[in-house]
């Protein structure tokens, strides 16, 4: 995420309150705007997989994808990134797994490899 | 200590160690917001209103990518839908709460405040509702304020950092952490394969849209094995 936006003031606004307006509507979906009402079980069963989906289909074109080339990206932030996983799915833990995370890239950019 | 504000108390004190995962990820917020272009106070607006770090991130590189600021909204809010189940099950929980309190727990509900207030739930079903409702607040009044002084503390970093830091990667390994803890049920693997894969094949459509598709059919292959598994156990 080198790149600067060139969205103007005024666009940034919009995103800023249209993203903000529309979180605050998700949380207060079923809080609030359903009346207290329960998803239905299969609205419920959809919901279970948004994280496991929505995460992985952000993060797997920020690692091995060139932003620049579109082609593959450096190997070394794929071996991260990988280490990382396996490292949060034993583990649990948030710290651990980026710094595993970290720690592989820097570690592979200073060897070079 | 009347039976609220204990909760409110325990409820901060119980936040306290996820805060060393909030403050982390609210500096890189702030220094990735800043690196992007926004300025000090687009940066802190943004963090203040939205209080949902992946999907300021994810909005932040539409931005960068120039696509058009309808896109940017809607794959943040994608990003948020999570907060959804999130709203269901907290609601469950504070039936007949009155509606300034429900109005004011969607602006404090987060991963933090839903995850801890859950699990006291289950260990506490007995507390009356104000002590479950004070302990939410509790846990998400601290993340806030950790959440936004670590935004601001990133943004004013921000534009320190060198480049072989990588800082960018941060954001991609702060998505992992999230999300590899869920990754341990079949169902769950099958979205988020289905949703790799796929999010891959569909990178070259322009600003983005590939991340909505995939999580799309991710979301769908995660649930139908579930049934094909639930049919399976019931046969």
């Amino acid at each position: 995420m080198s790149a600067s936006t060139e969205l103007t003031s005024a666009e940034i606004w919009i995103v800023i309150i249209g993203l903000g307006l529309a979180t605050y509507l998700i949380r207060f979906s079923f809080l609030g705007l359903m009346g207290g009402r329960a998803p239905s079980p299969f609205v419920e069963k959809l919901l279970r997989y948004v994280p496991a989906a929505v995460l992985p289909a952000l993060i797997a074109p920020m690692v091995a994808i060139d932003r620049e080339t579109g082609g593959v990206a450096a190997p070394e932030q794929i071996i991260a990134a990988c280490v990382a996983v396996g490292v949060g799915v034993l583990s649990r833990n948030v710290l651990a797994t980026i710094a595993a995370g970290m720690g592989t890239l820097w570690a592979l950019t200073a060897l070079g490899l | 200590m009347s039976g609220s504000s204990r909760g409110f108390w325990d409820g901060v004190v119980a936040s306290l160690p996820v805060m060393l995962a909030v403050g982390p990820f609210g500096m890189i917020f702030g220094v990735i917001a800043t690196e992007a272009g926004l300025n000090l106070l687009e940066t802190m607006a943004m963090t203040t209103i939205v209080i949902a770090g992946a999907s300021q991130l994810a909005a932040l590189q539409l931005m960068t990518d120039n696509a058009p600021v309808a896109l940017a909204i809607l794959t943040g809010a994608v990003v948020n839908l999570r907060m959804a189940m999130y709203s269901a099950a907290i609601a469950s929980q504070w039936r007949g709460a009155p509606l300034w309190a429900r109005a004011f727990a969607a602006y404090f509900l987060h991963d933090q405040s839903f995850a801890l207030s859950m699990r006291r739930y289950a260990e506490q079903p007995a507390e009356p509702q104000p002590g479950k409702i004070a302990f939410f607040f509790g846990v998400g009044v601290t993340t806030v304020i950790v959440w936004v002084g670590a935004s601001y503390v990133g943004a004013l970093a921000g534009s320190m950092a060198p480049p072989e830091w990588r800082l960018d990667f941060a954001v991609p390994v702060t998505f992992i952490a999230a999300v590899a803890p869920l990754l341990r049920s079949a169902p769950q693997l099958a979205a988020a394969m289905t949703a790799i894969v796929a999010s891959l094949v569909l990178a070259p459509l322009p600003f983005n849209l590939g991340l909505i598709v995939a999580s799309a059919l991710g979301i769908a292959a995660g649930a139908t094995l579930e049934t094909i598994m639930a049919r399976r156990a019931a046969a």
